[in-house]
């Protein structure tokens, strides 16, 4: 094969051109507030965060914009595809390059722990909806990021707590063989323990997994009261819909699921969910300023209603713009983190909370149980509300905590 | 009519002329992209050495990339190396995984050669999966990059920058001479007719695992390398997508050419992420490039650059 | 004995029964790749996809349609079938007589662009769909959903089908013929390239009968066929890729397997057949029922 010298000018005229294309970003003005939404635009989490999270963020820009006609604010987006070396590169080209000044939703906890590193590297923002870990404001944590929406130690409180406290004493665990799986179980075995009841057993299943009927029978023969669904997304949407194939909950066990959003709900169909219990952050039905923000959702979603990770992505660019206008800056991170600490929340959508020295934002968490076929009325009317988890209760102590920002 | 020069000269003058060009792109082009399509690059070129000289598709090849990676990051964020000897770890532990991997894979060709290596990288990435020092999901995160030498502080991009070009230029280097020399005109031969390699008296399954060692010796340091840049090793590293992705990209770029598996990283490494907003028209746009290319340019694109070129003698 | 292994006998037994009801699945799929892969050479990477095409086509027929899940066994796969004839008339065609490997990856590269199109339109959490049959029947150690039950019989039964008019009919005589000399069949005035994109297009069906028979217990999603595609490469290396019995029996036996160790080891269960490759591979590297090199 002969190498001719055309040949090879031309492959490295490719390459440069490759090259330079991709660095065409547009420069940004200096006063502009730029807000980057980093989330999982085609895969696993799409629904439950992805585009949502960014109608959620260009509806808080304009809803600001009402009030602050002048301000300058700018939505960009991407698809980090649950890959934490995709988002670190964009958080790191949007930081050096692309002028964003906070990184939002980063649903997926391996990104979002990705990205908060890069956000205190950079003195930038980021604020976490989308994913669970509870680490995030633990032993990960920054003073330029925020964990908003949910974390697994308050799931697990919630769901654990109320669950056992209401009869169903005795677990069972189908643990996804996850970092993430495995601690949902550790936390809610903690929580059942802590409130007298007593875990029969677990099963790991392989990550991810189509076939739950082996892990089921298991769980089944256990004779546990409660079969605790450690896993998420269409693991969870699976082993429910099998468990309901082998007649599981018609056999007297109770269901739990650890992490569980309306999108899953939506696609299981209330005949195959009906009766799970699960704790959330938010429902679009609790209110009527979240009713609005549902409907409007729902017009531009193709008739899809938010979950709570879209309502947390509102809500945390909200009073993100709140501590900008009050520093009259965007420009250092950590100063503006440490703002929305100090400021108290407060929006349409949760209502009156707090942010913690940690990087939690405090708020009450709800126990739901998913309505009967015959008892929906409408559209994504999925839940009855069955407890509220005050906020006080509902997050682990700040005392608990292996932040390195909370002083002991 | 006036033969071409000896092979050597234009090509060491192009060489020249690409090492200028790259030299001088972390002063126009954002740096950290540069870095990541040169580490593509030269893990597209290791899996090259495979199909292109030796005409053995490896399916698989995600599991020598994801281990140097692995192995590179625990290196420099637990043990605390320095980042020559974390490389070093990296790319010697990829190279270890291909002599067991391809003990077992050159059983079989062909075909059944790819799917062998596709399920052992499956194998791989459960037990990388199940090893406590990966992190699983997580990935190892927030790795130090630390100072080359004891010399050179990488935390400075353009300091990294020159690192990532030198290890790429060494390992095209290493490549192309492995090409030239006497054992890639035996591998070449083996893809051609290794019947007649055989009757040759050739040992041919011995060509075929030091070709499999090399590159994904090579492809471990990619991965290696890849850790520096972003200070993460993760999951994604290693997945069975991740083999066809860089399939993708030696195809693309053209099979058995030296630098087109570069010019295919460059390509899809820059269409990812330009497209990163339009989600997954992303996995039809390399949908629709493989099969394009399959149908129509399957000498890829410096191949056909080539063909092209050769045909201009008067016959 | 049992006790040693720390399982009661009624558990095992369940667990083998629902292992088999997943082996019906593999075997299923395995036999479509095995079909084509002897036919054509060409390892159809497309198979997880067309799978999943089948499982959407069911959900579509009911939801767009009203047709149920038996209508929905018929035309499923005939319509993906179809599709899949297309395919092969109109690009794997002209790979013929080229290095097989890149049948491989136009067919990777199909695969990609259908996962990807039916992710973008209907997203990743999955759709419901409704079992056509309810109800268990109690075999003493476990109730076993009808549903299951009837899914392994029916893929032995087409199984069975198959091999049988492979292998013992003057049909199936002229398919095994054309693979070894398709030069002297054509020239005894069978049409051969009509009868490879006829071969195409039923192992494609036997992907989207699969993906039919799937649609009530497994979740109907753009992702179901992806990481399975890979488990049936597996099975048919192991069973030796030339052998259409082979390829059924592997299928059951893996799905034995698996549930045996979803038992003692679940989170090794996606992973024991690549084990069980490896070991076939230092063994017997023809596969199980293979012919020798």
């Amino acid at each position: 094969m002969k190498l001719t010298a055309r040949t090879f000018k031309l492959a490295s005229l490719g390459l440069a051109a490759s090259l330079a294309a991709s660095s065409a970003h547009a420069a940004d003005a200096a006063d502009t507030i730029k807000i980057g939404v980093l989330t999982d635009l085609s895969g696993t989490y799409s629904d439950l965060a992805g585009g949502g999270s960014v109608w959620a963020a260009k509806r808080a820009v304009a809803d600001w914009m009402k009030d602050h006609p002048d301000a300058k604010i700018e939505v960009v987006q991407a698809d980090h595809q649950n890959k934490p070396d995709i988002a670190a590169n964009t958080a790191r080209q949007w930081f050096d390059t692309d002028g964003v000044d906070v990184i939002v939703d980063l649903v997926t906890s391996s990104t979002a722990l990705a990205v908060v590193n890069i956000a205190k590297e950079k003195n930038k923002v980021a604020l976490v909806s989308g994913a669970g870990s509870s680490d995030l404001t633990g032993k990960a944590c920054t003073p330029n990021s925020i964990h908003w929406t949910y974390d697994t130690f308050a799931l697990a409180n919630g769901t654990g707590a109320a669950v056992t406290k209401s009869g169903g004493d005795t677990w069972f665990f189908l643990t996804a063989d996850y970092a993430f799986g495995q601690a949902l179980e550790r936390d809610t075995s903690a929580v059942v323990i802590k409130n007298g009841g007593k875990v029969l057993g677990t099963v790991k299943h392989p990550f991810p997994a189509q076939d739950f009927s082996s892990f089921l029978l298991q769980a089944q023969s256990s004779g546990a009261k409660v079969i605790g669904l450690a896993n998420a997304g269409a693991d969870t949407s699976n082993a429910i819909k099998q468990a309901s194939e082998f007649g599981i909950v018609q056999g007297g066990q109770r269901l739990a699921g650890l992490l569980v959003f309306l999108s899953d709900v939506n696609a299981l169909g209330l005949k195959t969910a009906q009766g799970l219990q699960f704790t959330e952050a938010w429902y679009w039905d609790t209110s009527d300023a979240n009713r609005t923000f549902a409907k409007a959702f729902s017009a531009d979603m193709n008739g899809k209603y938010p979950t709570m990770v879209h309502a947390g992505v509102y809500s945390s660019i909200i009073h993100y713009l709140k501590a900008v206008d009050a520093l009259k800056s965007d420009n250092d991170g950590a100063a503006i983190v440490a703002k929305m600490k100090e400021m108290p929340t407060d929006d349409p959508l949760f209502g009156k909370g707090s942010v913690r020295a940690d990087g939690r934002k405090i708020h009450d968490m709800y126990l739901f149980e998913v309505k009967k076929p015959e008892d929906s009325k409408g559209a994504y009317d999925y839940y009855n509300l069955k407890a509220t988890i005050p906020a006080a209760e509902a997050w682990r102590p700040l005392a608990d905590s292996a932040c390195p920002l909370v002083a002991k | 009519m006036k033969q071409p020069s000896t092979a050597k000269s234009p090509e060491i003058w192009i060489g020249l002329v690409l090492l200028a060009l790259l030299a001088a792109a972390p002063f126009v082009v954002y740096p950290i992209f540069v870095m990541e399509v040169l580490c593509f690059a030269l893990f597209a070129s290791a899996f090259n050495l495979l199909i292109g000289y030796g005409g053995l598709l490896s399916f698989g090849h995600a599991m020598f990339f994801g281990l140097g990676a692995y192995v590179s990051a625990h290196s420099l964020k637990v043990l605390a190396w320095p980042p020559e000897l974390a490389i070093l770890a990296g790319t010697l532990a990829a190279g270890g995984l291909a002599v067991i991997t391809g003990a077992l894979a050159i059983r079989r060709q062909g075909i059944y050669f790819a799917m062998v290596t596709l399920a052992l990288s499956q194998l791989v990435f459960f037990l990388c999966w199940q090893a406590p020092f990966t992190h699983g999901e997580d990935g190892i995160q927030g790795v130090p990059r630390g100072t080359l030498f004891g010399i050179f502080d990488l935390n400075k991009d353009i300091n990294l920058y020159y690192l990532v070009l030198a290890i790429f230029t060494g390992g095209l280097l290493l490549i192309y001479r492995t090409i030239h020399s006497p054992f890639g005109q035996v591998l070449k031969a083996i893809r051609e007719n290794e019947q007649r390699v055989i009757s040759l008296g050739y040992n041919v399954d011995r060509y075929k695992l030091t070709a499999f060692i090399l590159s994904g010796a090579l492809a471990g340091l990619a991965g290696a390398t890849k850790v520096l840049v972003f200070k993460l090793a993760s999951q994604s590293d290693i997945i069975w997508q991740m083999s066809g992705e860089v399939v993708l990209m030696t195809l693309l770029g053209g099979l058995g050419t030296v630098l087109g598996p570069s010019l295919g990283a460059a390509i899809i490494v820059g269409m990812q992420d330009n497209l990163k907003s339009l989600g997954d028209w992303v996995l039809v746009a390399q949908g629709v490039i493989f099969v394009i290319t399959v149908l129509l340019f399957r000498r890829g694109i410096v191949g056909e650059i080539m063909a092209l070129m050769n045909r201009k003698p008067a016959k | 004995m049992f006790e040693l292994l720390g399982v009661a006998p009624q558990a095992l037994f369940a667990q083998l029964v629902v292992g088999l009801s997943n082996g019906a699945f593999y075997a299923l799929l395995s036999l479509g790749l095995a079909v084509i892969f002897g036919m054509l050479n060409v390892i159809n990477f497309a198979h997880g996809a067309q799978y999943m095409m089948g499982a959407f086509v069911a959900w579509m027929l009911l939801n767009y349609l009203g047709i149920p899940f038996w209508g929905a066994l018929v035309l499923a796969p005939l319509i993906v079938g179809v599709f899949g004839l297309l395919i092969e008339k109109l690009m794997l065609s002209r790979l013929h007589g080229i290095d097989h490997l890149y049948g491989l990856l136009l067919t990777f590269g199909l695969a990609l662009i259908i996962e990807g199109v039916f992710r973008h339109y209907y997203g990743v959490s999955g759709l419901p769909y409704p079992k056509p049959i309810e109800g268990f029947v109690n075999l003493g150690f476990m109730n076993l959903p009808i549903y299951r039950g009837f899914a392994i019989l029916f893929s032995l039964v087409i199984c069975l089908a198959t091999w049988y008019g492979i292998e013992r009919t003057k049909l199936g005589s002229y398919l095994r013929a054309a693979t070894e000399r398709p030069d002297l069949v054509q020239a005894m005035g069978i049409n051969v390239p009509r009868m490879i994109s006829l071969t195409y297009a039923f192992g494609v069906g036997l992907a989207a009968l699969a993906g039919v028979l799937a649609a009530p217990i497994y979740s109907v999603n753009p992702k179901m066929g992806s990481e399975l595609i890979i488990v049936v490469f597996a099975v048919v290396v192991i069973g030796g890729m030339g052998s259409i019995m082979g390829s059924i029996l592997t299928g059951f036996g893996l799905g034995l397997i698996e549930g045996l160790t979803k038992v003692f080891y679940p989170q090794a269960s996606n992973v024991v057949v690549y084990v069980i490759m490896v070991i076939v591979l230092l063994v017997r590297p023809q596969g199980l029922f293979g012919a020798p090199k």
